[in-house]
């Protein structure tokens, strides 16, 4: 069990808690958080296989994070701005109830 | 160096665990800020440094605050908790046996495969080395993310934006 | 004693103690031990800066103001922080009953262990950097943009529906101030070629015609990014004329209404650590940090050269306090959206121009020169009639 397995089990559960998460609230802000645990998974991801992978020449892991990371921040400003328009629209943000494209 | 990666690793499942099933909003958002400066410490022990503290600005210092802002607008009452109600139980035993699923196969995946051996030295990602790598061969995807994060502006402010009132008389 | 000054006895103090510790602590303990004398002296002096800083602030506001200013305390009143210490600690503390205790207690907690955080990357003097990091200022930006999440924290903990939207005002006015704090940081980063603060103050070393410093401010650009700088530090530290959201007169306290004793003290120990640090890093990144203005007057040790520009620039701003006042909210925002943002942007494009043309000699360096005058002074001038049109001009007099 080397660390890099370690750090691959550790961002696996990570991902995995962010999906359960995902699927099981009902409530649109709890489902962004919960993508945007798995994202984080993802990161660590890149990371782990940068500090024990074979070429460590290269910087590519930390730059992929790094535009892994604005990604996230940019999806998760339009999420927001979608939930707001959703509660706007229905007075409420539960998930199971946005299920019309009228309106 | 374990015991370091073993207490990161408790915070950040634990934290990340708590804020998916508290009832209360606001503390699920801060949970997950707590979950992304683990995340944080797991980067500053692997060596990124610059990685960890892009991390810290960009996720505990904005996105939390936008989760926030939109936690405080999108409110059914205008003071006191946020609560959330709980998901139903045949929702829930569906997205756990799915989550389940899905870390068995993932464990399963990372146990049984067999990776090189880690080079001797650890790989250090000096701020001058990535600044050279993001201008010279990543130049055209850091162009590209601007532009994205600009897009991505523009339409959360549109997104966002409160409609024109309209007359009643007019169509709909 | 007096020898060439970068190897004299009392710059070389740290070095010496150091040897000293190593040589009488254990190999494994040295780091902990170390790190241990860097927190507690870092502790030690900034408390006790912070302490002499509330009385030197309320006797420089009495002096503005036409008033003594605390004098009965001891001589000129120096037992004064002492008196306010015992009182915020023998105070009642009051949480409101339906707020969330957990939170309302972490708030305060939080915000000074991120703002004592930041003092970690400031080079005190030649030998003295707590820790040396490669990311340094970006390390130090983290950890202030992390004090926003205690901000709201203690806006919503208070269960106040006051507290909150002060949180939130408060909140719109750090996150509004960090993108030009950020921005006049980035063309000093660019031309040191570093992101390390003893690199940075490297950088300026030395001294053109044996007297005028290499410093970043002495330049067109420098001194652009010093002024948008110091502004969006008055503003990220609350100060004024930025402190709506903490005035008296707004909201009563703010996000700080429901606190009371020692966690007030905390927020405000808070607030006058993070001026302290973004006073610091202003002096590493503009002024030189422990650099000394001239060569002959390198004899005075680097470390009592920082605080000395440390100690004029947190009187700067104390002076600008009792001067200036109070800014709207929809006026601060409008002020760094429209006007430093645009001017931070513009020096960035100023800066790629004075690295590029750093090769030009003789009198194309007055071209130069003129040129990055031009640059920083049309956009200011343009920019802010722009937006102070509409405005009428001051047509009163002041009082005879």
């Amino acid at each position: 069990m080397t660390p890099l397995h370690l750090c691959l089990l550790i961002s696996s559960a990570l991902f995995c808690i962010g999906l359960a998460g995902a699927l099981a609230r009902s409530n649109t802000i709890l489902v962004l958080l919960g993508i945007e645990l798995m994202l984080n998974a993802a990161n660590l991801n890149f990371i782990a296989f940068w500090r024990f992978g074979p070429s460590p020449a290269h910087a590519t892991g930390v730059i992929f994070v790094i535009f892994s990371i604005a990604i996230a921040a940019a999806e998760a400003a339009v999420g927001l701005a979608l939930i707001i328009a959703l509660y706007r629209h229905q007075r409420n943000i539960r998930l199971q109830d946005a299920v019309q494209l009228k309106g | 160096m374990t015991v370091v990666l073993a207490i990161i690793a408790l915070v950040l499942l634990g934290s990340a665990a708590a804020a998916m099933l508290s009832r209360n909003l606001v503390h699920s958002a801060l949970l997950l800020a707590v979950s992304w400066l683990g995340t944080a410490a797991f980067y500053l022990w692997a060596g990124a440094d610059f990685a960890a503290f892009a991390q810290v600005i960009v996720y505990v210092g904005a996105v939390s605050m936008v989760v926030l802002f939109a936690v405080l607008l999108t409110r059914q009452n205008p003071v006191g908790d946020v609560q959330v109600e709980p998901a139903s139980r045949v929702r829930l035993t569906a997205a756990l046996s799915v989550g389940a699923c899905v870390a068995a196969v993932l464990f399963a995946a990372v146990v049984s495969s067999d990776f090189r051996p880690a080079p001797a030295q650890a790989p250090t990602a000096t701020v001058k080395q990535i600044g050279l790598e993001l201008m010279g061969p990543y130049g055209a995807a850091l162009l590209i993310v601007g532009v994205l994060l600009t897009v991505a502006l523009l339409g959360a402010i549109v997104l966002a934006a409160s409609e024109p009132k309209r007359n009643p008389e007019d169509a709909p | 004693m007096i020898s060439a000054a970068p190897e004299s006895f009392l710059e070389r103090l740290p070095l010496l103690a150091g040897d000293l510790i190593a040589r009488v602590v254990p190999a494994p303990l040295l780091w902990f031990v170390t790190s241990l004398i860097a927190i507690v002296a870092i502790l030690a002096i900034f408390g006790l800066l912070f302490a002499f800083l509330t009385l030197a602030e309320r006797k420089i506001l009495g002096r503005i103001q036409n008033r003594p200013g605390p004098n009965r305390t001891g001589y000129f009143g120096l037992l004064q922080p002492f008196a306010d210490g015992i009182k915020m600690l023998i105070k009642e503390d009051i949480v409101p009953r339906d707020a969330d205790q957990v939170l309302h207690y972490l708030a305060p907690v939080v915000l000074v262990s991120l703002a004592l955080m930041t003092f970690a990357v400031l080079p005190f003097g030649r030998h003295l950097v707590p820790v040396e990091l490669d990311t340094a200022v970006l390390y130090f930006f983290a950890a202030g943009a992390a004090t926003e999440l205690a901000v709201f924290m203690a806006g919503w903990a208070s269960h106040n529906k006051y507290s909150l939207l002060a949180a939130m005002r408060a909140l719109a006015q750090l996150i509004s101030y960090e993108l030009p704090l950020l921005l006049s940081v980035v063309p000093v980063v660019m031309l040191a070629g570093t992101l390390s603060t003893t690199g940075i103050v490297a950088a300026q070393g030395g001294w053109k015609f044996g007297f005028i410093p290499h410093w970043y401010v002495f330049t067109p650009w420098g001194f652009a990014g010093f002024l948008i700088f110091f502004t969006a530090a008055l503003a990220e530290s609350n100060r004024s004329p930025f402190d709506l959201p903490e005035a008296e007169s707004e909201l009563i306290a703010g996000h700080l209404t429901e606190y009371s004793g020692f966690k007030y003290a905390l927020f405000f120990m808070a607030e006058y650590f993070g001026m302290t640090a973004l006073c610091g890093m202003g002096v590493t990144l503009f002024l030189g940090g422990w650099q000394a203005p001239c060569a002959f007057l390198e004899v005075i040790p680097s470390y009592l050269w920082f605080f000395a520009k440390l100690l004029t620039l947190l009187v700067l701003f104390m002076w600008i306090r009792g001067t200036l006042p109070r800014l709207r909210i929809d006026q601060l925002t409008r002020f760094a959206w429209k006007f430093l943002v645009p001017l931070a942007l513009i020096n960035l494009g100023t800066v790629a121009f004075w690295h590029l043309t750093v090769g030009w000699g003789g009198a194309l360096q007055l071209a130069r020169w003129a040129l990055a005058l031009v640059f920083v002074i049309v956009p200011f001038v343009l920019i802010g009639r722009r937006l102070s049109a509409g405005v009428a001009p001051r047509t009163y007099r002041y009082a005879p």
